[in-house]
């Protein structure tokens, strides 16, 4: 086995390309862990972005529309959920499941009986205008060009990580979700912190599901985010709800990803297709592992 | 007389049910250290809750400072001056010091928060008011006593010159308490703040207040000049009958079969880490053997290995002289052995099911309450609940009532009544009178005590050193998963045995070794 026909410039592209789905949706689902709310629903969040850039691309030629859709679509899904979750006092978890289940259905539903297509969305008339690509020239004999979203996403992990740990609005969202009424008791509501991290959550899934649609694809498919909003939620709690340790994460989801496609020559394909998916449950036993190890070495210490 | 800074004019809160403060008009003055007692649910806490804008009030009106409060909330109440400590702390685990104090209302420079600000902020306040702490510390990392400075300090950063203390001293330790006690002292005398203590604890009244309010059942009784007044005569007004203090009288003709030994136990806590780390003890019968010590120090592992509900690394445990390896919880009971669990809640009540079924359970597979363990007699049953609710004086709707709408004290009397008339001549009795009024916690004190008389072995294990004192014959005390000590109450003051319960004593054994 040749193994730099595994290791090279394609599957580090690949690596970027993959890891920023779960980037762009772990950084949602990091927003509404702070704020203390598990999100078990942002995959649905991204099929439901998905869809609305590709229709909204398609619709109105061009990619900004597309991608404003998909933000709209997640905004509308984070205030429903933070809602129901900080309101009404539903169950996150039966909230989240409800998200997935639905979004798949609304769009598979959606594009059999108004676009009268199954499978993928391919319009017979205009086109889905799909994400600009930044050509980086050549490395290795390949060519680099990669969609406008990867670098905004790292932009957005920087950002992100500033406004959590560097804002007062960033040191309250987490108090909503550690300690809610200490922010109460200073006379700070933490609903409002909490609705703020549900409203993020939705916008961060949108421009996840955007870039499936229009930057991964250039396509809508049914089902689309393949449950890897399930990886991003096992990236955040790997990553303990910082964002560049989420992104770190995500991209060593990205490398299996990747990895697991160029040995699709090698391997069956079906076992090279669950390679992200067992490195999620390796990293969650590495995780466990580690939280023990820690525990251990504090009781030595004491 | 100066204006009162905080006037409470006819002021009412009804919740559903309950009227929880009934027409209270109190004056607290400038200056002043004002102690607020009552017995759990006489409506302190709430009274309390108003005045820092958590609850608004259904009639009468507040005052503070001669401006009335129209907009009851916290960010109100703040902004008039006003700083409570909650019994629980307002603190987030993971932050700094620093990032408490200054929570709700950073410093920044731009948008960012100034963390070299805020721990300037600190700094500027610790050498202001003496109260030593490390802004830099993980607030997760420091002790119960250094949180609640923390607190205090966020109070005063925001400038409050009014404090409300709930409940202050309940998780500390006699020294903590008097550290406590001397920043009360300090900040009123010497940057003349007004401080309202809630509290159930009558000697710390007399120690720290100049003044003192009395609350039962929602009403204010009475507000007395604190040296005019003694422990005994607060208390007759906090129950309106005269409780405390009396000594239990005591039956000694125990015949000193040992019914209780621990050899050598050794049990871990539910991260796997040592929770006891070799203890040994005998009760014998006819003896109450008091457990004393800091909450976490192995008191939970330790009852619960004993009672059979946590595997046990080493060690023997022998109930009436059968070792109990290898038993589960309910081959242990049929030694003879009944427990009252620390957490009523959790794991003494079912907090659905009625007071009938609460009492009944453990008993249910018995005559006259079943037959062949199939077919249960809800005559019986009723009958027999019935008799056990009248005998111990819960106070409730009836014995239908669930159990879980029932007041702390009245729970705690379901789980006492039921545990104690299994009739077994071992009790295993965990923090029996934990946020129990005054009423209920003498009459389950009277219970234990006529148990013992009546030759039962009984382990107590508390977070009162009151209650310890009160019905314990021996007192060892217990300090990270060891005994520290062994005394008699009557040969050892609370100061010195205190000492014990936070490792002093085996300090001083490392020193000597």
């Amino acid at each position: 086995m040749d193994l730099s026909s595994i290791f090279n410039v394609g599957t580090l592209l690949n690596t970027f390309n993959t890891a920023t789905i779960v980037i762009l949706a772990g950084l949602g689902c990091l927003m509404s862990e702070q704020a203390g709310m598990m999100c078990i629903g942002i995959d649905g969040m991204m099929t439901a972005g998905a869809f609305a850039a590709a229709v909204g691309s398609w619709y109105s030629g061009s990619w900004l529309v597309g991608v404003l859709c998909a933000v709209l679509v997640g905004l509308l899904f984070g205030c429903f959920y933070g809602v129901m979750v900080v309101r009404y006092h539903s169950d996150e978890f039966i909230i989240g499941v409800a998200f997935n289940i639905f979004a798949v259905a609304l769009t598979t539903f959606i594009l059999r009986t108004v676009f009268l297509q199954s499978g993928s969305f391919h319009p017979a008339t205009g086109e889905i205008k799909t994400l600009p690509y930044l050509s980086l020239g050549a490395l290795g004999g390949t060519n680099i060009n990669i969609s406008l979203m990867v670098p905004v996403s790292w932009v957005l992990i920087a950002l992100l990580q500033i406004f959590l740990y560097r804002t007062p609005y960033g040191i309250w969202l987490h108090a909503s979700g550690e300690h809610p009424d200490s922010l109460r008791s200073v006379g700070r509501s933490p609903e409002k912190m909490k609705y703020l991290g549900s409203v993020l959550c939705g916008l961060f899934c949108g421009l996840s599901g955007a870039y499936l649609s229009l930057g991964y694809l250039s396509t809508f498919t049914e089902n689309m985010s393949a449950e890897r909003g399930y990886v991003a939620v096992a990236c955040v709690i790997f990553g303990r709800s910082n964002p560049v340790l989420v992104f770190l994460a995500a991209l060593l989801f990205g490398f299996i990803d990747a990895a697991g496609m160029r040995m699709q020559g090698l391997v069956d394909p079906t076992l090279t297709a669950a390679f992200p998916y067992v490195g999620t449950i390796l990293m969650m036993v590495f995780l466990a592992l580690r939280n023990q190890r820690k525990l251990k070495a504090k009781a030595g210490h004491s | 007389m100066p204006e009162p800074i905080v006037r409470f004019f006819h002021t009412s809160m009804q919740f559903p049910g309950v009227l929880a403060n009934d027409d209270v008009s109190l004056d607290i003055y400038p200056g002043e250290v004002f102690a607020l007692v009552g017995e759990n649910g006489a409506g302190k806490s709430t009274l309390m809750n108003i005045l820092y804008g958590l609850n608004k009030p259904t009639g009468g009106t507040v005052t503070v400072k001669g401006q009335p409060i129209r907009s009851f909330s916290p960010s109100e109440a703040i902004r008039r001056g006003i700083g409570m400590v909650h019994q629980h702390f307002m603190l987030v685990p993971s932050f700094t010091v620093a990032q408490n104090i200054v929570l709700g209302d950073e410093p920044r420079r731009g948008i960012f928060y100034d963390k070299a600000r805020a721990n300037q902020i600190v700094e500027e306040l610790v050498a202001e008011f003496g109260l030593k702490v490390n802004a830099h510390d993980r607030v997760q990392d420091i002790s119960v006593g250094l949180q609640q400075r923390v607190e205090i300090l966020k109070t005063l950063r925001r400038g409050a010159d009014i404090l409300i203390l709930d409940e202050p001293t309940a998780v500390l330790t006699p020294q903590e308490t008097d550290e406590l006690f001397e920043v009360i002292r300090r900040i009123v005398s010497e940057k003349s703040m007004t401080v309202i203590i809630i509290t159930h604890k009558l000697y710390e009244v007399m120690a720290i207040s100049d003044r003192v309010g009395v609350m039962r059942q929602g009403k204010l009784v009475g507000v007395c000049n604190t040296k005019d007044v003694n422990e005994r005569i607060l208390s007759s007004m906090m129950v309106g009958k005269d409780v405390l203090l009396d000594a239990l009288e005591r039956i000694d003709d125990h015949d000193s079969t040992i019914a209780i030994q621990v050899e050598d136990l050794h049990v871990s806590d539910n991260r796997g880490l040592p929770a006891v780390r070799g203890i040994s003890l005998q009760v014998e019968r006819g003896e109450v053997l008091g457990i004393a010590g800091i909450e976490g120090n192995g008191q939970s592992e330790l009852i619960e290995a004993i009672t059979g509900l946590r595997r046990r690394d080493s060690g023997r445990v022998l109930i009436q002289g059968t070792d109990t390896a290898g038993m589960n919880p309910g081959q242990i009971r049929a030694l003879g052995l009944a427990h009252v669990p620390e957490d009523r809640l959790s794991t003494g009540v079912s907090a659905q099911a009625d007071i009938t079924d609460n009492l009944v359970v453990g008993k249910e597979s018995r005559k006259p309450f079943s037959s062949l363990g199939l077919h249960l007699h809800k005559k019986a049953m009723k009958a027999y609940a019935r008799e056990v609710f009248e005998r111990y004086d819960i106070r409730a709707a009836g014995i239908d009532t669930a159990v879980g709408s029932l007041s702390g004290g009245n729970m705690q009397k379901v789980v006492v009544a039921r545990e104690f008339s299994f009739d077994t001549p071992v009790l295993i009795i965990s923090q029996p009178t934990r946020g129990v009024d005054i009423g209920a916690m003498d009459f389950i004190h009277q219970q234990i005590m006529a148990k013992r008389n009546a030759s039962c072995a009984i382990l107590l294990v508390s977070a009162d050193l009151d209650e310890l004192y009160r019905l314990s014959d021996r007192l060892v005390t217990i300090y990270e998963g060891r005994l520290t000590g062994e005394f008699r109450p009557d040969k050892i003051g609370k100061q010195e045995i205190s000492h014990y319960m936070t490792g002093g004593g085996r300090e001083e054994e490392r020193h000597a070794q």
